[in-house]
């Protein structure tokens, strides 16, 4: 795969994927010690600025990006973080009208104001900015659409508001709010939020196994990654991840469903319940609902599921999970993990990686990848844990269940207030904190309507079309 | 006390490997050595071509799953097959 061919959504992950790739390259070849001095101006030669004012701010935000490339700031435990430099300073005034505004007679804008925060003075609608509460009506009503909402991207994106603006009027992330989903890494229109890499771990990981004889490394990957193959197929990718050094690729759909069927059996139990899968969506209710933690599933996350089976039939095993999750890069340094997984890589990440090492997909043969069923596989879009769920608990005579499906954190606010105020009427929550599921999460490389298709294909190409064999494997592990 | 090991990687997954470990399950009640046999499942141990593979290891060896002398491989394990390739090569390794 060659960024020539359009793999990225936007500009921003071709400037990231950039970075990564030379800075992978490099880790291999040498040079590491001059990326500093000599990327930047690899990306970008000058002497014209390709986006920014001149090439002299833009090789000093490269630099940055090398640095996040590189493992970021080691004493912020987010692997979301903002480039101060990269922050364009949006605007972010709110409702404002523009000089489109040719003081009609109409004024719909002000009849539509709920507040009376519109007045017309010199023939030009003026916002009182005390009582305006940003509906946005009047935006909706004006019929030269004069009236703008102005806010930056990144806070928009942010559900949890954890994005503010400081003194300098850039952005900057508030570590008790943020869940690191992600969602403003994506967002973004300058790239000035992004993720921090783990790559040069994972690639020191690789090196001291010494081809995989001192220890083997294992990659764990995500289920979603079937839509991020638009060149090649899936188990060309396992051959090419298989050629980076990994020893095993594992899918990831084997520990979901174990964690499937440990849900049914807790739900049983508990009789409320709501999942565990998504970490984001774990430290949403950690942060915000404090007194629902105790609903929480105690069924460990599919991701730490696999990399438990795998350590348990091979004690020495290292496992590395690739995944579009920024979450993940959290998690996985969590203290209740047990270092399971011992280190994270995002789908860009894995691009980079394999273009750095030559490695192109499409030339490599079709290597088998068949360890989980399909409940397992379509746990990677929303609702499919609910499905899933349903089926188990039909097997496992387990009745009265009245799940409810949450895409994105504000249908799980909405419904996480309804179970704590003893309003909700359904007894199983599936949260995720991406819109759509772990399919559209903010690290894959492509975020397109096709990726639900590809994942329900991937599922229904299972040999398993249940969870019983899984679950074998999970019993055998624990005798 | 010996561990077998199958194979559940993604190649032997697809030619059987979950019956072969419910025939080995079989075999061990039936030979009456549960107790003497941890029973377990491992991801790739190589051979992908002749899968099922099942390793029987019956040392105190290093747990790097690595190719030795100290263990054994067989290959193409199948449910059918499976107690008879028991009974030749690994029943007598048992220390019973």
């Amino acid at each position: 795969m060659s960024t020539n061919k359009r793999v990225f959504d936007t500009n921003v992950q071709i400037v990231k994927y950039n970075v990564l790739k030379e800075v992978i390259r490099r880790a291999y070849e040498g040079g590491l010690e001059d990326a500093y001095y000599e990327i930047p101006k690899v990306i970008c030669p000058g002497p014209k600025p390709q986006i920014r004012c001149c090439v002299y701010k833009e090789r000093t935000i490269i630099q940055d990006r090398i640095k996040l490339a590189m493992g970021g700031d080691k004493n912020n435990p987010n692997p979301v973080e903002v480039i101060d430099i990269a922050c364009d300073e949006c605007p972010a005034e709110g409702v404002m009208v523009t000089p489109a505004c040719r003081g009609c007679i109409v004024h719909a804008c002000q009849d539509v104001c709920p507040k009376g925060a519109i007045s017309i003075v010199n023939q030009h609608a003026v916002v009182d900015k005390e009582k305006c509460i940003e509906c946005g009506k009047c935006a909706k009503a004006c019929p030269y659409t004069a009236i703008i909402m102005q806010h930056r991207p990144c806070m928009v994106s942010c559900k949890v508001k954890a994005i503010t603006i400081d003194e300098n009027k850039k952005a900057k992330i508030d570590n008790d709010k943020c869940i690191s989903c992600g969602a403003c890494v994506y967002k973004c229109p300058f790239g000035a939020i992004t993720d921090k890499s783990y790559v040069l771990d994972i690639i020191d990981m690789l090196k001291k196994s010494e081809n995989n004889t001192k220890y083997n490394v294992y990659a764990v990957i995500a289920p979603a990654i079937v839509s991020q193959c638009r060149f090649g197929r899936p188990t060309q990718v396992v051959t090419a991840i298989q050629k980076l050094g990994f020893h095993q690729v594992v899918e990831a759909a084997l520990g979901a469903d174990i964690t499937l069927y440990n849900e049914a059996l807790e739900w049983k139990e508990k009789g409320l319940m709501t999942t565990s899968c998504c970490p984001s969506y774990v430290a949403f209710i950690e942060k915000n609902f404090p007194e629902l933690v105790k609903h929480i599933s105690h069924s460990v996350s599919p991701m730490i599921m696999t990399a438990q089976l795998i350590k348990h039939s091979d004690p020495t095993a290292k496992v590395v999970f690739i995944g579009p999750c920024a979450s993940k890069k959290a998690e996985f340094k969590l203290e209740k993990t047990g270092g399971a997984i011992d280190c994270v890589m995002s789908f860009e990440e894995l691009q980079a990686f394999l273009d750095a090492r030559g490695i192109d997909t499409v030339d490599c043969e079709d290597t088998v990848l068949d360890n989980g069923s399909f409940y397992g596989r379509i746990f990677a879009k929303s609702g499919g844990i609910v499905q899933g769920l349903l089926d188990v608990a039909k097997d496992l005579n387990v009745e009265g269940l009245k799940p409810i499906v949450m895409s994105g954190i504000d249908e799980c606010r909405a419904n996480l207030m309804k179970l704590k105020f003893g309003k909700a009427t359904e007894n199983f929550f599936e949260g995720m904190a991406c819109e759509g599921g772990c399919l559209n999460g903010p690290l894959c490389i492509t975020h397109s309507p096709r990726n639900i298709v590809d994942v329900d294909k991937y599922g229904n190409e299972a040999k398993e079309k249940t969870i019983y064999n899984s679950v074998k494997l999970y019993e055998m592990t624990k005798e | 006390m010996t561990t077998i090991k199958v194979c559940v990687g993604s190649s032997c997954h697809l030619k059987g490997s979950y019956d072969v470990i419910e025939a080995f399950k079989e075999i061990l009640k039936k030979y009456d050595v549960e107790d003497a046999v941890d029973l377990q499942a491992s991801f790739c141990l190589g051979f992908c071509d002749k899968g099922v593979v099942v390793n029987a290891d019956s040392f105190e060896g290093p747990k790097v799953q690595k190719l030795g002398d100290d263990i054994l491989f067989i290959h193409n394990v199948n449910k059918d097959n499976a107690e008879e390739l028991f009974a030749k090569e690994i029943y007598p390794l048992l220390n019973l």
